[in-house]
């Protein structure tokens, strides 16, 4: 099984081999020991890689019909939905995508969390992800700013005015953003170059990130270290890559729901007005998957420490093989761990919920309290937690509490006693 | 180990050759980023003129002047006599109405918020000037910042009375 032994049968396959050694690459990426108690949350990898090939089709096919410029933007927008053939259907693919995706990555960073994949020795993996998120957010954000709606416009304006908080130099940073004195032409074409790169960019390091998970190989839901390959693992082909296509089908039935039955519904009515400097909507609202990072935002009553205070909610995340002291990776084996877990979730949802409202009142508050709570859980639980928690007995391999020995019913649980069989 | 060596020759040629090609890739960067800001053709479009001669006390127009909205606010005398009754010490950004006005009368500022850049509402908030509907910046009658995340008052721009019935904004 082990990669350098491989050997293409054939004379040719041999010969190319020997030269640029791709099938070697594709015999690893077939049997790749995966372990065999993966569940269904295990899938989202495999499920974003088709949203950013997704994404990245469709928004060539958009920008063959787009003109990104301030007079003509809303307009071939329009001739885009109106007139291109299938032009609709590419781009309300490309729109819910884009919250598709948003909705599997955060699926895929929640399991993370819950499995402690983020645990050394997968640090650097963390981080790459990371990065993706980071570089998504970019991309999503300008790429909604290009049908140079109401909310396009005024989005534009309250993003890029968050750099004008920085002291000293903010001013000239955003002028240079805009290259002007406001959101205008200029901006609207350097978003539309940029949103058009970032994706290629999230590519390659989607295969860093696929590289590093590849070196130690997948945590799995006990969160235990497995010999590989053994008893305990199975070849990604097939067992995973069918696993993960039945997940895929599943997922495309929600995509598709929202493609082709309700798909303004994630979107704001104003972005069907044509952005006017002049006028900013009543109530300006960012897209759903932003909402819990614009409430940290609002929540605080300074500028300069609101914006931080909104970065830092998302570089916390990247401190988080360090700030989890634990050893133990899997919440299956952390009694205390899993509760903090659901109020962590709990509280991003409350933080999504309350950045959708008006900043006033009785939904500040709430605000401030899930903000505190979120950085709390990072700077303090997550610390402490780890050096008094009483965990409970790790097995010693995935197999042996199916087997018998040291049997945990919480594990049992989350075995697929069926690929005993195998 | 062994004492520090002493930099010899060739040291000195990588150190010099490395620093030389550290200011020419700065070099080389800078037109690259320097064209993403303003152009001369933007920075260009200097003034605005306006008449102002139709409106009636508590009126205002929002006019467009380098891409963004400037408020042209004829006060009444109750938003002015409200304005300078202010303790300068109750502000969070302290200022006085004497200093953003040239005529009391007339109130010019840029229609932006200084938080985040929306344009602010008029004749709404709690201190009966403007209000910013996106994240809830109160301003008063002379656009002073009285509550909520805005750090200062809505910035006056450059303008000037060309007669009683015009301004040039900038």
């Amino acid at each position: 099984m082990s990669d350098h032994n491989y050997t293409p049968s054939s004379k040719f396959g041999k010969w190319f081999n020997d030269r640029l050694p791709l099938l070697t690459l594709a015999n690893h990426l077939t049997d790749y020991p995966t372990p065999k108690n993966l569940n269904y949350w295990w899938t989202f990898g495999g499920i974003l890689t088709f949203c950013l090939i997704t994404q990245i089709i469709t928004g060539l096919v958009l920008a063959m019909h787009y003109i990104a410029h301030a007079d003509l933007a809303f307009s071939s927008v329009e001739h885009i939905m109106r007139d291109v053939n299938y032009g609709w259907l590419i781009r309300y693919i490309h729109a819910n995508g884009a919250s598709m995706f948003f909705l599997a990555v955060y699926i895929h960073i929640f399991r993370s969390l819950f499995y402690g994949s983020y645990k050394a020795p997968r640090e650097i993996i963390w981080i790459l992800g990371i990065m993706i998120y980071l570089l998504m957010m970019a991309a999503a954000f300008m790429g909604y700013v290009l049908p140079w709606g109401q909310m396009s416009f005024w989005g534009a304006t309250v993003i890029t005015n968050l750099f004008s908080a920085i002291p000293l130099v903010g001013e000239s940073i955003t002028t240079w953003l805009w290259g002007g004195y406001s959101v205008d032409n200029p901006t609207l074409t350097r978003f539309f170059t940029l949103h058009y790169l970032i994706p290629f960019l999230i590519l390659g390091l989607v295969v860093l990130h696929i590289w590093a998970l590849h070196v130690p190989g997948n945590n799995n839901p006990v969160g235990i270290d497995i010999q590989k390959p053994s008893k305990d693992t199975v070849p990604f082909h097939p067992y995973i890559v069918i696993k993960d296509l039945f997940a895929l089908l599943l997922f495309m039935i929600v995509f598709a729901f929202f493609v082709f039955y309700s798909p303004n519904i994630l979107g704001h009515a104003d972005n069907y007005i044509e952005a006017n400097p002049l006028v900013t909507p009543a109530h300006i609202v960012p897209e759903w998957y932003l909402l819990p990072f614009y409430a940290i935002l609002r929540s605080i009553p300074d500028k300069l420490l609101g914006v931080v205070a909104m970065l830092s909610a998302i570089f916390i995340l990247a401190a988080l093989p360090w700030l989890d002291t634990s050893k133990v990776r899997s919440a299956v084996f952390r009694p205390l761990y899993k509760q903090f877990y659901w109020i962590l979730v709990i509280d991003v949802l409350i933080l999504g919920y309350v950045g959708a409202m008006p900043a006033e009142g009785l939904y500040l508050l709430i605000a401030r309290v899930a903000t505190a709570y979120y950085f709390l859980h990072f700077l303090l639980i997550l610390p402490v937690l780890g050096k008094i928690e009483k965990t409970t007995p790790l097995p010693l391999s995935i197999t042996s509490p199916v087997l018998g020995g040291s049997a945990d019913l919480a594990m049992a649980k989350n075995i697929d006693v069926r690929k005993e069989k195998l | 180990m062994s004492d520090k060596k002493k930099p010899n020759r060739r040291d000195f040629i990588f150190t010099a050759t490395a620093a030389v090609g550290a200011v020419g890739a700065g070099a080389a960067a800078w037109p690259l980023i320097d064209q993403m800001n303003p152009d001369a053709s933007v920075k260009a479009l200097a003034s605005t003129e306006v008449d102002v001669s139709s409106l009636q006390p508590g009126q205002s127009i929002t006019v467009l002047w380098r891409g963004k909205p400037v408020f042209i606010k004829r006060r009444t005398e109750n938003e002015i006599s409200e304005a300078r009754n202010v303790k300068i010490s109750d502000l969070k950004h302290p200022e006085k109405d004497e200093d953003r006005t040239q005529n009391p009368e007339w109130l010019v500022m840029l229609g932006v918020c200084t938080h985040l850049g929306c344009v602010p509402l008029a004749d709404k908030g709690e201190y009966g000037g403007w209000f910013c509907p996106c994240h809830g910046s109160h301003y008063d009658t002379a656009g002073r910042i009285r509550k909520g995340p805005a750090p200062t008052n809505l910035e006056i721009p450059k303008y000037e009375f060309v007669n009683s019935n015009t301004i040039k904004i900038g």
